[in-house]
């Protein structure tokens, strides 16, 4: 066991003794070492003007993505590099190409948002180096900008693009000196402390589980895209909280199944769902911003039973399970039997999700559906999930699971019914439309009335339809826009 | 010939804004930035829990028991007046003294040594309240009989009524606008410095550090001059920061006093958002008589504004919705009347285009109605009620340099708008899930203060010994390229590059009475006051040149990086050094007031106007019929701004306010619970356009062959406010995607924000 947690910073080697579970990462930069460019816009990972980016050692290598400050807790920087805009430079020391054609092409207004959004497309421009409009509007999904209405910002980032240079970028040249150094940095569990708030960070699974034992009501902390906010937002107190982040990153797919880490993120995920359940895959794109992708967890989504969940209606959809281990106890769950009611779940004190098991039903039609005020990072009104097994023109299986609907991600068990051994028509899905209705009894607030949330949840059933049927004519917004 | 170079920055050039490198390596300064004085103290707000009622009790014991706490503010700590309306109608508290009028109006203040510790304490208060009746929005508060904040204001020209009566069609309709938050990415935030005697300096993200010095001193108790204001650049305005930090100043200076210790104060997004005042929420009235072929006969109107709980902006903002309830159209016969009324909610405040776009957007909606009830095509209606030159508005203020008639026939042509129209009625008539709409809407946008003593300003130049320039006028950067624009015109004046120009921050102790930068004015008046400071600098040096090269005054020029006189041609940097040593002044403060302008409240009458800007949108839609979402297909502008100073500035201004308009009219919507609480109070819940949301095609145009008719600073037009208005092409084009269920028979009457719930629900009743 050791006392410190170690992370590089900009180059160069942290490390920190009194360290409390709810300091940020945010705070640390700005008050502790007065990197004053990274921002505070929001400190609840919607703006991204606390952008930077955290490099850390995965299977594929040392891999630099864009976080939120404001919600990244600092002890779960163990092992990992963070970069803030202070460390960006060109290959002569100047602008980095990124800030170059932000300037340029007069990205920068009030300038506020800027170093957020340089450290995004900086992001994107050394994992992607042909990334299009679309590409860049995607790695943005999580950066306001208030001012220029992101014209400029996304020709600057094209340009940028253009102007390539990826291989002599200063984190590219020194990644495997970085990459040597953040392995040594790994090892034993963490324990950390400050005026009474503990953090754990446990060595490896098992050590979670033992720690887990020991501290049933720790509280679990993988992304923090979520126990960021009761910290930012509701200033609860989270300790003892121990850190998870770095744990359970193993996928595969194994018999038609993903099986998935829960520490893996959506990101991590998402070329895999792409793949092998590729009619989800612009859902998996428009679950939170990318910050928020990449360090969200797909086993956290799941265990904090939001009633909404951008996961889980498709994957209950899917027919997903769950590994749930308390010490060194498995056991498996049908995911739509872990969510009993609105703030409970079937997790007795001190288990965990361990993996995430998600039937890929080749065979299927399948359709996620994701309905907010706003396209991209914003929180679900209504969430679908359609799984539908089709033969002989009969609908043999049908599971139709909807999240916004009720106090947890749910089924609609009238409407299954409506389509379960019906004829793949139209009239069969009208029939399912209307038997929505009696399935759920939503909720009316800011995000939608019941009313909306009803109407629009029986227009997905005939939104699903068309999609599999030829009308001749498009039914998605993007192909009637050809974007 | 040296005039062939030319300086860098000169003026109707593209020039990059002069912090764009701070901008994009993180080093440009904002108040929380700033390098903090030893001993900082930091202040945290604590919030009302109740929408209107009595305070019957305030317990700090557990907030100023925890780690850290120095004291708690209230009410009875305030040394002067307790008070920050920027009207003098003392109905702004800066705490709740024994009433709450909004669930979230500050009460008390906690000082402690650190945020955290300031933000977490502030929370254990324990405030009890007798709760009594609210009303949130502005029927329910007349019906309630809450009355004004401020005085109504009617505007009216010819007999609306006769006019009514006799026009062949007459429509009526209510209209609901929804509000908007600023959401500046930097938040409110202010640092007070004590000084000696009475003295403080406050660092403070403000549009209006005059009257943060004003307040300041208001609430001290002490003269102006013992309160310095200073402000580098504000992340993000809006409107936001003209009134709104006064409040959040005036704690920090307190403090600052009390305890002799530097205090900063920076409310969390939530907190700034419940406690700050936003775009007015309106519900209006309409009545619009016409003749068969669309032609308004006459309007009439009532504008009712959820002003919130005080007035604070509300007088100019709603009569400011007036002054634009013809958009661009001539009213023949008019009466339109205001109604600032008192809510039980934040007070509403300025908001970029102040008032305008509300009055601008009920226009449009008239003259769709028109077209949808004669079955023409809305732009018909649109260019047949154009004002032409020498035609009245309702303020009886004479129109006469109307180009919208060359914006509408080049933008018709630039975006092949009547074959795409035709496209879109052909789509919809497939039957499709996926329907299309275009509109094209104009503005025509009123530039200048309608209070005619805020349209002065002040600049101070000094030109150092060694030829370089430190800049300053009262204006402030809050990312619209001011400062940019303003160098641009002292580095053309003096012929020197932009380079040798520093734009230093603004300070209230170098430029004094600045009006708030505000009201798009800031390049206008600002410009034209450090031209002023400028050519007075140059008129000493002519004359000290053509003394000391024995050349005639008008043989003396000023060339690129160097002033020519006769045959001699020395460098500027020399002529300086020469003039500093012949002991001539180098240094200038210019001032400059708007002229021609006069407004009488009283009988509605007057110009408060020096000149108009224009402009043109087409937006072209898609709406999923399905669920009620929509992308913005294409956009294209043609905007009036007169000669640019800086086109690629004034682009950025056009696109980023075409956005931010599209912004308030689809997914930005603010919403209230029961109790009176503000839940959209955070960019979680609150949803502002992203990069995604912006038009997948969008082309922007300055009508570059536009040149302001009046002495504008060197025939450029004010650009902030009115592209903003240009947004409205995207909320009618949706309307027309869900009137294709009708068959275009009737305007599907929208409220705004028309977010995905309010266009599916629409279409859902039209689908019957």
């Amino acid at each position: 066991m050791t006392p410190a947690l170690r992370f590089l910073l900009n180059g160069r080697p942290v490390e920190l003794t009194a360290v409390g579970a709810s300091d940020t990462l945010l705070d640390f930069l700005r008050i502790d070492r007065r990197l004053t460019g990274t921002k505070e816009g929001c400190a609840e990972g919607d703006c991204g003007a606390c952008t930077v980016l955290v490099g850390r050692l995965t299977d594929d290598g040392l891999v630099y993505e864009p976080v939120n400050a404001c919600i990244r807790f600092l002890a779960s920087c163990h092992g990992c590099h963070v970069v803030t805009v202070e460390h960006l430079r060109g290959p002569d020391g100047g602008l980095h190409p990124i800030q170059a054609a932000m300037v340029e092409y007069h990205g920068s207004q009030c300038g506020f948002c800027t170093p957020g959004i340089v450290m995004a497309l900086y992001g994107l421009w050394m994992s992607n180096p042909d990334a299009g409009a679309t590409d860049i509007e995607t790695a943005l999904q999580g950066n306001i900008c208030r001012c220029t209405g992101y014209e400029p910002i996304v020709k600057a980032a094209l340009a940028a693009g253009r102007a390539g240079g990826q291989a002599a970028d200063a984190l590219a040249v020194e990644r495997e000196l970085v990459a040597a150094k953040l392995r040594d940095m790994r090892g034993e569990r963490v324990e950390l402390s400050k005026g009474g708030e503990r953090a754990i960070i446990p060595a490896d699974v098992d050590d979670l589980a033992a720690v887990l034992e020991d501290e049933p009501k720790a509280t679990i902390i993988a992304g923090a895209t979520d126990v960021g906010l009761w910290v930012t937002k509701f200033m609860r107190d989270i300790f003892p909280a121990v850190f998870i982040g770095h744990l359970m990153k193993g996928k595969r797919v194994e018999g038609g199944e993903i099986r998935l880490g829960a520490g893996v993120t959506y990101s991590e995920a998402a070329a895999l769902i792409g793949q092998h359940v590729p009619a989800a895959y612009d859902y998996w794109l428009r679950i939170g911003g990318w910050q928020v992708r990449n360090m969200g967890t797909i086993g956290a989504n799941i265990a904090n039973g939001s009633p909404i969940g951008d996961t889980p209606p498709l994957l209950i959809a899917l027919g997903a399970r769950i590994v749930l281990r308390k010490g060194n106890a498995w056991r498996e769950v049908a995911l739509e039997d872990f969510f009993i009611d609105y703030g409970k779940q079937d997790r007795a004190p001190g288990e965990f999700v361990e993996e995430v098991i998600i039937p890929t039903r080749p065979q299927a039609r399948i359709a996620a559906y994701k309905i907010s005020k706003r396209r991209d990072s914003d929180i679900t009104a209504v969430a679908a999930g359609f799984c539908l097994s089709v033969e002989n023109g009969i609908i043999s299986g049908a599971r139709v699971a909807f999240g916004g609907m009720a106090g947890i991600p749910k089924r609609a068990a009238g409407a299954e019914a409506a389509l379960q051994g019906q004829p793949f028509a139209r009239e069969t899905f009208e029939v399912a439309a209307r038997a929505v209705a009696d399935d759920f009894t939503p909720l009316s607030d800011w995000r939608a009335s019941a009313d909306y949330r009803r109407t629009v949840a029986a227009n997905l059933f005939r939104r699903f339809w068309l999609e599999q049927t030829e009308t001749g004519l498009p039914v998605r917004l993007h192909e009637a826009v050809g974007a | 010939m040296k005039d062939e170079t030319i300086i860098r920055g000169q003026v109707h050039q593209d020039t990059i804004h002069d912090s764009a490198i701070k901008h994009v390596t993180g080093r440009a300064d904002y108040t929380d930035d700033l390098a903090e004085p030893y001993g900082l103290l930091h202040a945290y707000l604590g919030l009302s829990q109740c929408a209107h009622g009595l305070i019957t009790g305030m317990d700090f014991t557990e907030t100023l028991a925890h780690p850290g706490v120095v004291g708690v503010l209230t009410a009875k700590d305030i040394p002067g007046v307790n008070d920050v309306s920027p009207n003098g109608k003392d109905d702004d508290p800066i705490f709740a003294d024994g009433e709450v009028l909004f669930w979230g109006q500050p009460v008390f203040a906690v000082i402690a040594e650190t945020r955290d510790g300031a933000r977490r304490a502030a929370h254990k208060a324990r405030i009890t309240y007798d709760v009594l009746p609210h009303a949130l929005d502005p029927l329910a508060a007349r019906d309630a009989g809450m009355g004004y904040v401020t005085d109504p204001l009617t505007l009216k020209r010819g007999d609306a009524d006769a006019g009514m009566a006799a026009a062949p069609h007459v429509i009526k309709g209510r209209f609901s606008i929804g509000g908007q938050d600023h959401f500046y990415l930097e938040g409110q935030i202010a640092m007070a410095v004590p000084g000696e005697d009475e003295d403080v300096t406050i660092n403070v993200s403000t549009q209006h550090p005059s009257e943060v010095q004003h307040m300041v001193a208001h609430v001290l108790g002490c003269q102006n001059n013992a309160v310095v204001v200073n402000v580098r650049r504000m992340g993000g305005g809006f409107g936001g920061k003209e009134t709104q930090m006064n409040l959040f100043s005036c704690v920090a200076a307190i403090a600052a006093k009390r305890w002799n210790r530097a205090v900063k104060i920076r409310p969390d997004r939530d907190d700034d958002m419940t406690a700050t005042g936003k775009r007015h929420d309106f519900v209006v009235d309409y009545e619009v008589g016409f003749d068969d072929t669309g032609k308004i006969r006459a309007v009439r109107g009532d504008w009712y504004a959820r002003c919130g709980f005080s007035a604070d902006l509300s007088g100019p903002v709603t009569d400011r919705a007036l002054f634009h309830c013809d958009n661009a159209y001539f009213y023949p016969d008019v009466r339109v009347s205001s109604h600032p009324m008192k809510t039980h909610t934040v007070s509403n405040t300025a908001f970029r285009g102040f008032g305008g776009p509300q009055g601008v957007i009920v226009a449009e909606r008239m003259v769709e109605e028109i077209a949808y009830a004669l079955g023409l095509d809305p732009l018909e209606v649109r260019k047949r009620n154009l004002y032409e030159n020498g035609q009245l508005t309702p303020y009886h203020q004479e129109v006469n340099d109307q180009i919208l008639p060359r914006i509408f026939e080049e933008l018709e042509v630039s975006s092949d708008y009547h074959s795409r129209r035709q496209a879109v009625l052909d789509w919809n008539a497939k039957g499709g899930v996926i329907r299309k709409g275009i509109a094209i809407t104009p503005v025509k946008f009123g530039i200048s203060f309608t209070a005619t003593w805020f349209n002065q300003a002040g600049a101070l130049i000094h030109v150092y010994n060694d030829g370089s320039i430190a800049l300053n006028h009262g204006g402030c950067e809050m990312g619209q390229g001011l400062n940019t624009k303003v160098a641009q015109v002292v580095a053309e004046a003096f012929q020197c590059d932009i380079g040798n120009i520093k734009i230093t921050r603004t300070t209230t102790e170098k430029v004094p009475n600045t009006s708030a930068t505000a009201a798009s004015s800031g390049t206008d008046l600002n410009g034209m006051a450090a031209l002023d400071a400028a050519e007075q600098i140059k008129a000493r040096l002519v004359d000290f040149v053509a003394e000391r090269w024995q050349q005639p005054k008008e043989e003396v020029r000023f060339v690129p990086g160097h002033i020519r006189a006769g045959d001699h041609e020395i460098p500027f940097r020399e002529v300086i050094a020469a003039a500093y040593m012949a002991r001539i002044h180098l240094s200038a403060a210019g001032f400059y007031k708007t002229p021609k302008i006069h407004w009488d409240r009283a009988t509605g009458r007057g110009r408060p106007f020096y000149y108009y800007a224009y402009g043109a949108a087409v937006s072209e839609v898609s709406v999923d019929t399905l669920t009620g979402e929509y992308v913005i297909d294409r956009t294209d502008v043609i905007h009036d701004v007169g000669r640019s100073l800086n086109p690629a500035i004034d682009k950025g201004q056009v696109e980023g306010a075409f956005v931010q308009g599209a912004g308030w009219l689809t997914t930005e919507e603010l919403w209230w619970d029961d109790k009176g609480r503000l839940r959209t109070h955070a960019p979680s819940t609150y949803k502002v356009p992203l990069a995604s949301d912006r038009p997948r095609v969008f082309n922007v145009r300055l009508a570059d062959w536009s040149e302001a008719t009046e002495r504008t600073i060197k025939r450029s037009k004010a650009v902030g406010e009115p592209p903003f208005m240009l947004g409205i092409s995207v909320f009618e084009a949706i309307n027309m995607a869900v009137a294709s269920f009708s068959g275009y028979r009737e305007h599907p009457r929208l409220d705004a924000p028309a977010t995905p719930e309010r266009v599916l629900l629409a279409i859902e009743k039209l689908r019957g």
